[in-house]
């Protein structure tokens, strides 16, 4: 099995499950494609809650990356799904590369905190500009791939879940790359003791900066992602709960495992499509449920189902993921 | 390790998927059609909007299996075929909305989907509908821009979009001879509040070409508290106050207003009021003037369908009908209406989607709330008649009377085909053919 942790079998995996879409109901196949596109987002937050900083605010990414797809779409009619997410993942990287450097000299609550507001007045301007639709957004055209345009829903599916899926999975096996490499063992060091971190001569500030222009570039490309599949964007996109569910998705996986974000994201949107068919009126609480009996279950996550515990002992001084959002910084 | 974990993660996933597709398996029977409803049942639109309207829905379905509706929609269910509902949720925003659609087709298998309440809502989900070619009837929603802006074939709105109530409220206003030298504003800053307050403003400017705007309020949505704006709305002493406020947000408006003579001031003006009268009963001042969006609720004319409609649905649920309830059950009515049409052309089978697109476009059908026409939008947009009035509480009965009643045909206040509302009413209103 050792085999499998090698870059090029991860790659094969991604393939096998991009064919896996051929014979998968078309349902699930719009499901899984917002499951990738959310865990893409998700992925985003560990990486960053690597150095013990949990964003609140992905949703201004998120967004970021949504109406700078939906706008030069619709002004330039750029409809290629590579493409858009492409310039859904440099809109977002951008944007990160402005705040990443100012943020990062924050940590703990305030970090959170200060996340979560650049996202809310995105949000508060998104409302009041009516040229972009206000409140009810406005919107975008089918996308295409390679100049094929995509007239049967069943095709038009699997393209966006092809799309999704290898978009997700090369993120994934990116981040994995990344966090065996010195910078990403280190993003670790920082989130146990970041003036530790100084005295060995790297800059702390730098890493948390890395890693959140890391989770912008992929916040951007999944906001891309769920514009591609819902054809639609509003200001919700940056609204705060928004981020929240990114944020709970990431507690549902863990920070272990790359593979349990994606199982984590695809498991609450089958509890929530479900729950919300057979209780209409309980569906939130059925929700909240799922989320406690994991969190209490299950404290390191979905991922600390399959992750061996000689896993654990491979990370010196790591604390709990619960931990991690509240950690004073020294 | 992590692509270990990948691995095994995903052989589970998959497991997960196969075991759910086999527990969601389709069960059709011939003899029934398949609904899907949405509609707010939590969230703050769901006490003033959703659940009137799941009632309605329940209520007229229930009577429509039972055949125990008012010729021309006496048949059972459609065109003898029961209906079978599956109610979801509209709350948790457009993204949620797009899955659920989406799982109610391909998943649930339904035959025609119907509700949406939120603007964004409808704008998201029309173009999903028009992608996997299914039946989608929008049944209340505000916006105009929905068929404005786009073309759909397979999506279909069975009540008027949100110009009509403002431009009827002018019109009541001049009929009554309102005085209005100066007006003030005050909506929620979003598309519902920011959209009513450009209509009604631009309405204002045609009718009444003198009226200046005084005081213009765009408080967030769901504030709840407003001792500031109403300070400034007393402060500005302007004829008229007009609102498209509604629900919760509205009943805390008029609580906290009432006492600091607000309404003696000025002429309260309120689009989409009707909803919350049973919950205000004395505390709503008297002479108010309120839209509801329709003729709809205490403000419904006597027909054979809103002798049925009206007195049923209270004695059902508990509570007389006000807007929400009435759009959709002219939603379920025009569906059937549609549906019914189809059969006959095909000989009674169960119609397809494109043979119930087919009737249903440019159709026209009799409702509790009068005659509705999808006129606007290539037949796919309806429009219909509005009534507008004055509350005055009726201490015998505990409840708000409307009184002073004046009702306006749909062509006097919807726009006609082919002209984006907004430029209508800039244009002068140009072709409105009122009685």
């Amino acid at each position: 099995m050792k085999i499998l942790s090698h870059p090029a079998a991860m790659l094969g995996i991604v393939l096998g499950f991009v064919l896996l879409g051929r014979v998968l109901p078309a349902w699930t196949l719009s499901l899984a494609t917002v499951a990738a596109s959310n865990s893409l987002i998700a992925l985003g937050i560990v990486v960053l809650a690597r150095t013990g900083n949990v964003s609140f605010g992905q949703g201004l990414f998120y967004a970021a990356g949504g109406y700078g797809v939906a706008l030069i779409a619709n002004s330039w009619g750029l409809t290629d799904a590579v493409a858009q997410v492409m310039i859904g993942a440099v809109c977002g990287g951008l944007l990160g590369l402005v705040i990443g450097p100012l943020i990062s000299r924050y940590t703990g609550i305030f970090f959170g905190m200060l996340t979560l507001a650049l996202s809310m007045v995105l949000y508060g301007a998104l409302v009041k500009t009516t040229a972009l639709g206000g409140s009810d957004g406005f919107n975008v055209g089918r996308p295409t791939l390679f100049g094929n345009v995509f007239t049967d829903p069943r095709e038009a599916d699997f393209m966006l879940y092809s799309v999704s899926v290898i978009a997700t999975g090369l993120a994934g096996v990116a981040a994995t790359v990344y966090f065996r490499s010195e910078l990403g063992l280190m993003s670790l060091a920082v989130r146990a003791n970041n003036l530790r971190v100084e005295y060995l001569g790297i800059s702390a500030n730098r890493i948390v900066a890395i890693n959140f222009v890391i989770a912008a570039v992929f916040a951007g490309a999944s906001g891309a992602l769920s514009l591609m599949a819902q054809r639609h964007i509003d200001p919700q996109f940056a609204y705060w709960t928004t981020s929240g569910e990114f944020v709970f998705v990431a507690i549902l996986a863990g920070y272990q495992s790359v593979a349990a974000v994606f199982v984590a994201s695809l498991a609450l949107e089958l509890v929530r499509s479900f729950s919300n068919l057979y209780l209409p009126n309980t569906w939130q609480l059925v929700l909240g449920a799922f989320l406690l009996a994991v969190i209490l279950f299950l404290p390191l996550g979905i991922g600390s189902l399959w992750t061996s515990t000689k896993r654990k002992g491979s990370e010196p001084d790591a604390p709990a993921p619960g931990a991690t959002v509240t950690e004073p910084a020294e | 390790m992590h692509s270990l974990s990948a691995h095994r993660g995903r052989i589970a996933l998959a497991v997960a998927a196969t075991a759910l597709t086999i527990s969601t398996a389709p069960v059709s029977a011939q003899e029934t059609f398949k609904l899907g409803i949405v509609t707010f049942l939590s969230g703050p639109a769901a006490e003033s909007f959703g659940v009137p309207a799941r009632n309605g829905a329940t209520f007229t379905i229930d009577e429509l299996n039972k055949g125990a509706v008012p010729a021309p929609h006496n048949k059972v269910g459609f065109g003898g075929m029961k209906i079978e509902p599956v109610i979801i949720d509209e709350n948790g925003g457009a993204t949620k909305q797009v899955q659920e659609l989406r799982n109610l087709y391909q998943r649930d298998n339904v035959d025609a989907v119907l509700g949406y309440i939120g603007s964004g809502d409808c704008l998201a989900v029309s173009p999903i509908a028009e992608e996997l070619k299914k039946l989608l009837v929008l049944m209340d929603c505000g916006t105009p821009r929905i068929f404005e802006e786009a073309k759909y074939n397979y999506v279909f709105r069975t009540a008027s979009h949100a110009t009509m109530d403002n431009v009827a409220l002018i019109r009541y206003m001049k009929a009554k001879n309102i005085k209005m030298e100066t007006f003030s504003a005050i909506n929620q800053d979003y598309a519902w509040g920011q959209d009513s307050k450009a209509d009604f403003v631009a309405a204002a400017g045609q009718i009444f070409p003198n009226a200046k705007l005084a005081t213009d309020l765009l408080p967030k949505f769901g504030a709840g508290q407003y001792g500031t704006e109403i300070s400034a709305l007393v402060g500005a002493e302007s004829d008229v106050v007009y609102s498209s406020l509604w629900g919760g947000d509205l009943q805390a408006f008029i609580l906290q207003s009432a006492p600091r003579g607000l309404p003696k001031r000025s002429q309260l003006v309120f689009s989409a009021a009707d909803h919350v009268l049973p919950a205000l009963g004395d505390k709503m001042p008297d002479g108010t003037i309120i839209g509801a969006r329709g003729a709809y609720g205490l403000m419904s004319r006597k027909s054979v369908l809103n002798d049925w409609f009206f007195p049923g649905f209270e004695k059902t649920i508990g509570t007389y009908p006000v807007q929400a309830a009435y759009r959709i059950n002219q939603s379920i009515l025009g569906l059937k209406n549609a549906i019914e049409k189809a059969m006959e052309k095909n000989g009674g089978k169960k119609p397809t989607t494109d043979e119930i697109i087919a009737a249903m476009t440019g159709s026209q059908w009799e409702s509790p709330g009068g005659l509705i026409k999808m006129t606007l939008g290539d037949g796919h947009q309806a429009t219909q008649p509005i009534g507008i009035s004055r509350t005055k509480y009726n201490p015998e009965k505990k409840r708000v009377d409307l009184v002073d009643i004046q009702y306006f045909n749909a062509e006097c206040v919807n726009p006609p085909p082919g002209i984006k509302s907004l430029d209508w009413i800039k244009g002068g209103m140009q072709g409105a053919k009122c009685e």
